[in-house]
């Protein structure tokens, strides 16, 4: 800020334009967001233990850094679930059901995995597109319901969270070659559905980061070049006026939650089918009756990306990266729940986004009108 | 010096991007009808919502007999003996009509509510100034002629001096308008003060002493009524000459477009058939209007037209195709084009650029898109296309973002995207609703431009003066059914309102065999 302001009016003006842009503003909120979650963060930090808070801000700030494979290792899960949220909210629907959808996906792409003997570089490949269309079966559902029926897909969707979870836990543990009972864990996966590692050593980054950061960007060309985004987005806009046009609502509605369901879906097979940094390990899942954070942290990443996509990509990093540092923040002796807080806080200020942006907008307009003036006063 | 009762001194009222009150003084004196003009968004609303209390204006000061005040609420305002009538009113709909006028000062001993006591002041308010009501009715029983005085009533109950009505008569018929304004000259003698927001010039001339115009936010003038007329209160609030004539040519009926038979639309609100057994044709050449006073059952019917919402009976032919079961797709490409009623509800989504918006039905035509992918070289070049040929104005052109247009300009881009898609069958649900007189002016030389052109155009309104100037002929609306047809050039304004009011009609054969 500080040389901008000795700059001419004129590239006053330019910043003018610039803070009116639409991407401008969610990503300038999105920044201002995150200071203040990181900020409140450090004093919850201080108050926790005033000796080691610099060191453990430390931490969470630059942490992840040292770590990068694993950072992108954690995001490849929530950009899903992140992108399956952004997605449906595009079109006003607000799957919460990503948690489902991900458990599902998890789940068919253990069942390939296991039960299924295929050929290596085969293997893996049909166990993802399995893990989709679990994630795909559970969108759906809220979708019909939604379409045909107008329940409202937020009861719905959280509904099937549990119905889905507690499903494939019962199903998990009926099954002596997935379920290890003495471990109350699944076994090992074979290594031909393992996911091909990127070979960061020490990591477990692997190709499915890849593969999410392309299908957001397929999102991105779907909804802002092709005929169905744009009726997605006027729904999501004014369903009123998308009616109006003559846009197949309900057939929208069940498409968007298909495929929001199959994004949360591969999240879940992203996940388990990932390869394990330990040779002759791999993921495994414990059903114990809990619902998968990743579905929901896949909400903090989507309103913190303003469900864009290319913006999902990074805030999917961003929120990897806090809680990687976070883990270590440990070292020093802060729980990680610490960092939790701080996700917290930071969704919570991205919330208020646009709020906080007109301020700071108007605040900028005042800085440049100010400015004007002074020049002004300063030639006569 | 003359002896005010309520001063606005230099008010400034401003909003995010707009000045809604530019240094606006106004001066009530006791007794008077005063007159707010202004085109919509000239910032009358404002202005008296800053002396209601609603909001608080940056500059100026308020005075009520000649003492500083500041009315940070409704509550302050009604101190002061400060009224206000809205446009939408603030009524409880399960509560009964003597509820709703002792809502928020319930007389009560130790917290028991002492009804009877309330109704004997009400009653006794109500037949000294003719507002007559029954204080037992449920609001939502009740007309809206008999809401708003219980409106009235809600002020005089609280012994407030100082009434600010605004826009009252939108919602009226013609006779509720005059007795209205018997009732507000009424109050002026009795020593009231009263502040009356409208656009109808008629209604000044009538019963207003003074005047105060207000255009784009700005004090135009102030003006005794007595000493002015319509045209100069015109000039001063459009700052043009009107032409308040609909220059049209004799129509040239040919065959036909549109044939509704025995169409039912249930209601959303209650048991009872919004529309009833509606029956009539639009030929190609005229202007068919279908008029009545809101909620007559006009916004059901369109919906159920435009196959917005399903009907329970009947048939709808267009052009010879029965497209009584077809989606709104199918009937907007089998020839219907819809200005529809509420701009931003239904017929633009304001997120969206001029130019996307100028698409909103046809982006999946070939010429726009290709394998699902939209041309956005094609979409900008047509875009501009009707952006020129309508005039339509926005600050970036086609990339405009349509919530920052105005809403003249908004209605512009509808109904140039609604004139150059193919149709044979223009439907106008209130087209000029909200609109300045240079706006309206302009709607309705495109509706008469349709017509010359060949195209039936169904016109759906509220505005009398609409009715009978474009029109080539009237259909009725009276709770859901057709109750009159006639011819504009041999009515009156008066019998039109009775028909409205439900309280004349032709007897149903008369209506069939004219149909």
């Amino acid at each position: 800020m500080q040389d901008k302001q000795t700059q001419t009016p004129k590239k006053g003006f330019d910043l003018k334009q610039l803070t009116k842009s639409r991407g401008f503003s969610a990503f300038t909120a999105a920044l201002l967001a995150i200071a203040l979650g990181l900020i409140f963060g450090f004093i919850v930090m201080i108050l926790a233990n005033p000796d080691k808070a610099i060191s453990g801000f430390r931490y969470v700030l630059v942490g992840g850094l040292g770590r990068f494979g694993d950072v992108l290792y954690f995001a490849t899960p929530i950009m899903m679930t992140g992108l399956a949220v952004g997605f449906a909210f595009r079109m006003g629907l607000f799957n919460i059901g990503a948690s489902g959808q991900y458990t599902m996906g998890m789940f068919f792409a253990l069942y390939v995995g296991f039960m299924w003997d295929l050929p290596n570089g085969i293997h893996w490949v049909v166990a993802i597109l399995a893990g989709m269309l679990g994630g795909m079966l559970w969108g759906i559902i809220p979708g019909l319901f939604k379409a045909f029926l107008n329940v409202n897909e937020v009861i719905t969707s959280i509904m099937f969270n549990y119905i889905g979870m507690y499903l494939v836990d019962m199903i998990i543990q009926g099954n002596g070659v997935i379920y290890i009972a003495s471990k109350s864990r699944t076994n090992y996966l074979p290594s031909t559905v393992q996911i091909p590692s990127l070979g960061i050593t020490g990591s477990n980054v692997n190709l499915g980061i890849i593969f999410a950061i392309i299908i957001a960007i397929a999102l991105f060309i779907v909804l802002e070049r092709t005929t169905f985004g744009y009726e997605l987005k006027a729904t999501g806009f004014n369903k009123y006026a998308a009616d109006y046009a003559g846009m197949k609502g309900k057939r929208n509605i069940v498409l968007t939650m298909v495929i929001a369901g199959g994004l949360a879906g591969m999240g879940g097979a992203f996940a388990i089918l990932a390869p394990s940094a330990i040779a002759g390990s791999s993921m495994t899942y414990e059903p114990i009756n809990i619902i998968a954070a990743n579905g929901f942290n896949g909400i903090a990443v989507a309103l913190l990306g303003s469900s864009n996509p290319i913006g999902i990509i990074f805030s999917a990093t961003f929120i990897s990266h806090i809680q990687r540092g976070g883990t270590l923040a440990n070292l020093v002796g802060y729980k990680p729940e610490i960092i939790d807080i701080v996700i917290a806080v930071i969704i919570y200020f991205s919330a208020f986004a646009m709020i906080m942006n007109a301020a700071i907008g108007r605040f900028i307009k005042a800085r440049i009108n100010k400015r004007h003036q002074k020049t002004e006063k300063e030639a006569k | 010096m003359e002896n005010y009762i309520v001063e606005m001194l230099n008010i400034t009222k401003e909003f995010p991007g707009i000045i809604a009150n530019d240094n606006i003084t106004l001066n009530l004196k006791k007794g008077e009808v005063h007159a707010l003009l202004g085109e919509n968004g000239a910032g009358k609303s404002t202005l008296m919502s800053v002396l209601f209390g609603l909001y608080q204006a940056e500059k100026g000061e308020i005075r009520k007999n000649g003492q500083v005040v500041k009315i940070n609420n409704p509550n302050d305002a009604n101190a002061l003996g400060i009224g206000m009538v809205h446009q939408h009113f603030k009524l409880v709909e399960i509560f009964t009509v003597l509820e709703n006028i002792i809502l928020g000062v319930e007389p009560n001993k130790l917290g028991f509510l002492q009804k009877s006591e309330a109704k004997e002041k009400v009653m006794a308010l109500s037949e000294k100034y003719g507002l007559s009501i029954n204080p037992d009715a449920l609001i939502e029983d009740i007309s809206v002629g008999m809401q708003q005085r219980v409106e009235i009533l809600k002020m005089l109950y609280r012994d407030n001096e100082i009434l600010i009505f605004d826009e009252p008569t939108a919602v009226l018929t013609p006779q509720e308008i005059k007795e209205l304004l018997k009732i507000m000259r009424g109050f002026a003698e009795e020593g009231k003060s009263i502040l009356f927001i409208t656009h109808k010039l008629n209604e000044i001339m009538e019963v207003a002493d003074r005047c105060t115009v207000l255009r784009k936010g700005k004090y135009i003038g102030t003006v005794n009524v007595k000493e002015s007329n319509k045209e100069e209160l015109s000039k001063m609030m459009v700052g043009r000459d009107v032409n308040f004539n609909v220059d049209k040519k004799p129509a040239e009926i040919k065959d036909v477009v549109l044939s509704v038979k025995g169409v039912t639309v249930p209601s959303k609100h209650h048991k009872n058939n919004a529309v009833k057994d509606v029956s009539f044709e639009v030929r190609a050449g005229e202007i068919v209007c279908l008029a009545g006073i809101e909620g007559n059952g006009q916004t059901e019917f369109v919906a159920a037209l435009t196959g917005l919402d399903k009907m329970s009976a009947g048939t709808i032919t267009l052009s010879g195709k029965d497209i009584t079961k077809s989606s709104i797709r199918e009937r907007s490409v089998s020839g219907m084009s819809h200005i529809p009623e509420d701009r931003h509800k239904h017929g633009l989504v304001l997120e969206y650029s001029l130019e996307q918006n100028m698409v909103l039905q046809r982006y999946w035509q070939p010429e726009f898109q290709k394998n699902g992918f939209i041309k956005f070289d094609a979409v900008r070049k047509y875009a501009e296309g009707l952006i020129e040929r309508f005039d339509v104005r926005s600050g970036q052109g086609p990339i405009s973002v349509v919530r920052s247009m105005s809403g003249g300009n908004q209605q512009k881009a509808i109904i140039a995207r609604e004139i150059d898609k193919k149709h044979d069958l223009l439907v106008a649900v209130q087209p000029t609703r909200g609109l300045d007189v240079g706006a309206i002016e302009y709607i309705h030389k495109q509706l008469v431009e349709r017509r010359d052109a060949g195209k039936g155009v169904l016109l759906v309104s509220l505005e009398l003066d609409e009715v009978m100037n474009v029109s080539d002929r009237i259909l009725v609306m009276y709770e859901g059914e057709i109750v009159g047809e006639l011819d504009p050039k041999n009515t009156t304004v008066q019998e039109l309102g009775l028909y409205m009011s439900g309280a004349k009609r032709n007897t149903a054969k008369e209506i069939n065999h004219a149909g």
